[in-house]
């Protein structure tokens, strides 16, 4: 099955997307020790975490997962560059499954092209080590450099390239405010010379007034560069900024994807809609705003049907008992009942 | 932006190329910990005590009047002669001399020196087992961690000095009492190492769990980094710090511990006396007046043991972030 995939992956030419993510699906196990659940009798406990996401990511395009927290779109991101094994489906990424063991082989030239920039600055650069060094270990680990001294220009370059000082390479991490320090780590994530770069949340932990100024590099990067970047945040400004096509993800599942200015203009899915009229916008219209209402349920006990109907004002008896499936909708795909029967 | 060539930008990175081990080991003694233990005074006087007397075990040889092992020197007109500055004192024997005419002052340095190499090597033992298999266990988890501490459990459940009695115990049969007194040393080592490496493991397995979660070992995995290597160079360094502070105390702990055995007569034989065994000899005479028999190696004992633990003391609060 996986075989007869990649070889039409193959044989579709370079117009075949750079990434692409099938039936991806991810279940936890979060049972009470093995001791507890024996003299308890306790079930077993699996949290679903991500189930049946289908996308796929051209080449130098930015796509990006939104969503609330406990949606399970870091998890996803774990999955695409193959942190975290999946349950269900896979991630084939320029027609090499991240897991089909026949892979294994081109699976490590695969890694050097993959890279990912992390949320928390200051637990994604080991304490104890120099920028320097830090940025160095891709480069010492792919072997892309032969001598010292090209190691130091590669990472001054590096250092460069982020908008830091070369010199800057001698320093700890904790002399480094965020910003600096999300710069470091990006440059780290380029060491290796990747195409594609899985950024998970990279300025929710920043300033306002430094997110710009990383978003901005970013961009200029991908231009630059020529890179693909999965975007993961829970910010609509963010990536409104970034994204040319998005992804909603709901409780682990994709309710609705749309290019940028179509989900922004015309929202489809209800909870899309929901979210957007949550964004404060600065023209203060005095137009009445919704406040998202509810929280995202438990993923351990999700509800029957579609996950969202308990928070959902178009929900009827179909919505509660079935589970809607993904839909063409205008350039994009809504999993929402009431959008594919024209309730809304 | 001016295009820069290689050359240029390794002129100007001239500095980051040079990070080796030395600038490591400087970073340790950075100047924020050495300002903080120059500020106290305690502190410098402790380390002076601690310095004195490891040098004084050290130079051994080169500076103690007397060779105690040398049997054919001892006279035992010499036997139980008070210090030097008491009446009936020998000038010669500045803090007296034992029931078989050892000078007080030769045995205590030749002592400490028995004493703190004991402590010292099954501390090392000690750590290094530990150490090794807390990263194992909390990195690994899963059955390999539930395995190896509840090892740890059962082993806290028997107090050091009984593990210590049975190792020794178990090599006395083994090997018999003859041989026995050359491989005393190193079963003291061993049984002192042995039952203190539960809290290197745990200690250590608590920071690696901690450690194996954050971003940057993420990144060193996503790269395809060994773990054994991404143990050894990531997480190592980063549990390393509540380590230092363990051993030092552990330090007194095995002196005091080997001290213990050693005058419960399980340790080291008189023919080899550490501190412990000077006491044990000195603990016959208390009574009859020759009270400096064991006063002077005790006293050397507990301001040792005193010395180190408030260094332990510094250590803890100046590697502790919050109490900076």
């Amino acid at each position: 099955m996986t075989e007869t995939l990649v070889g039409t992956a193959a044989a579709a030419g370079p117009a075949r997307p750079l990434v692409q993510v099938e039936n991806l699906g991810r279940v936890f196990d979060v049972s009470p020790p093995w001791l507890n659940r024996v003299i308890e009798r306790l079930p077993q406990r699996l949290l679903r975490a991500v189930a049946g996401v289908n996308f796929t990511i051209d080449r130098c395009e930015t796509f990006a997962l939104v969503g609330e927290s406990g949606s399970g779109k870091s998890t996803v991101a774990k999955m695409v560059v193959g942190l975290i094994p999946p349950t269900t489906g896979q991630v084939i990424i320029d027609g090499v499954s991240m897991t089909n063991p026949a892979h294994d082989g081109q699976r490590r030239a695969l890694r050097r092209r993959i890279q990912m920039v992390f949320q928390d600055p200051y637990a994604s650069l080991n304490p104890r080590w120099r920028a320097f060094d830090i940025i160095a270990e891709p480069i010492r680990a792919f072997s892309l450099a032969d001598s010292r001294q090209e190691i130091a220009a590669r990472v001054g370059e590096l250092l460069t390239l982020v908008g830091l000082d070369p010199a800057d390479g001698a320093k700890y991490p904790h002399e480094f405010s965020g910003g600096q320090r999300q710069r470091i780590a990006i440059a780290r994530a380029l060491a290796s010379e990747p195409e594609f770069i899985v950024c998970d949340e990279p300025t929710s932990a920043l300033d306002v007034s430094v997110q710009a100024q990383i978003l901005n590099l970013m961009r200029d990067l991908q231009d630059r560069l020529g890179l693909t970047y999965l975007f993961i945040s829970h910010n609509l400004a963010v990536v409104r900024h970034m994204a040319n096509r998005i992804g909603v993800m709901y409780l682990g599942r994709l309710v609705e994807v749309a290019p940028s200015r179509d989900l922004f203009r015309a929202p489809r899915h209800p909870y899309t809609r929901m979210l957007l009229d949550a964004v404060p916008d600065l023209e203060m219209t005095g137009r009445q705003r919704k406040a998202v209402e509810g929280e995202i349920p438990n993923p351990i006990d999700p509800p029957a049907g579609c996950a969202f109907h308990p928070r959902c004002p178009f929900a009827n008896d179909r919505c509660r008992a079935e589970r809607p499936e993904p839909v063409a909708a205008g350039a994009g795909e809504v999993a929402c009942h009431a959008v594919a029967e024209g309730r809304i | 932006m001016p295009v820069e060539t290689n050359e240029t930008v390794a002129a100007r990175v001239g500095v980051a190329p040079r990070i080796g081990v030395a600038g490591r080991l400087g970073a340790v003694f950075d100047s924020d910990l050495l300002h903080s233990f120059l500020r106290s005074k305690v502190t410098v006087l402790a380390a002076v005590v601690t310095l004195v007397i490891m040098a004084g075990a050290l130079l051994a040889p080169l500076i103690a009047p007397h060779d105690p092992f040398d049997v054919a020197s001892l006279q035992l007109l010499d036997s139980n002669l008070p210090p030097a500055w008491m009446e009936g004192g020998d000038p010669r024997f500045l803090l007296g001399t034992d029931d078989q005419g050892r000078d007080i002052f030769s045995t205590i340095l030749y002592g400490s020196r028995l004493s703190l190499s004991v402590g010292f090597l099954s501390v090392v033992f000690a750590a290094v087992l530990g150490i090794a298999l807390g990263l194992v266990a909390g990195y690994a988890g899963g059955s390999t961690d539930s395995v190896i501490m509840r090892i740890a459990d059962i082993q806290l459940t028997f107090p050091a000095i009984l593990i210590a009695l049975l190792i020794d115990g178990t090599a006395r049969a083994l090997f018999g009492e003859q041989r026995n007194e050359q491989l005393v040393f190193w079963v003291l080592v061993l049984s002192i190492g042995l039952s203190f490496w539960v809290q290197y493991a745990r200690t250590v397995r608590g920071s690696t769990l901690v450690e194996k979660n954050k971003d940057y070992v993420l990144a060193a995995r996503l790269i395809g980094i060994h773990p054994v290597k991404i143990l050894f160079r990531h997480v190592l360094p980063n549990v390393m710090g509540p380590v230092l502070v363990i051993a030092t105390i552990n330090l007194v702990l095995a002196i005091i511990l080997e001290a213990t055995l050693s005058f419960l007569g399980v340790g080291l034989p008189p023919t080899q006396p550490s501190l412990g065994t000077l006491i044990q000899i000195g603990n016959r005479y208390l009574f009859s007046g020759e009270w400096w028999i064991a006063i002077f190696p005790g006293i050397t004992l507990a301001s040792l043991a005193l010395a180190i633990n408030l260094l332990g003391d510094w250590l803890r609060d100046a590697l502790n972030p919050k109490l900076r």
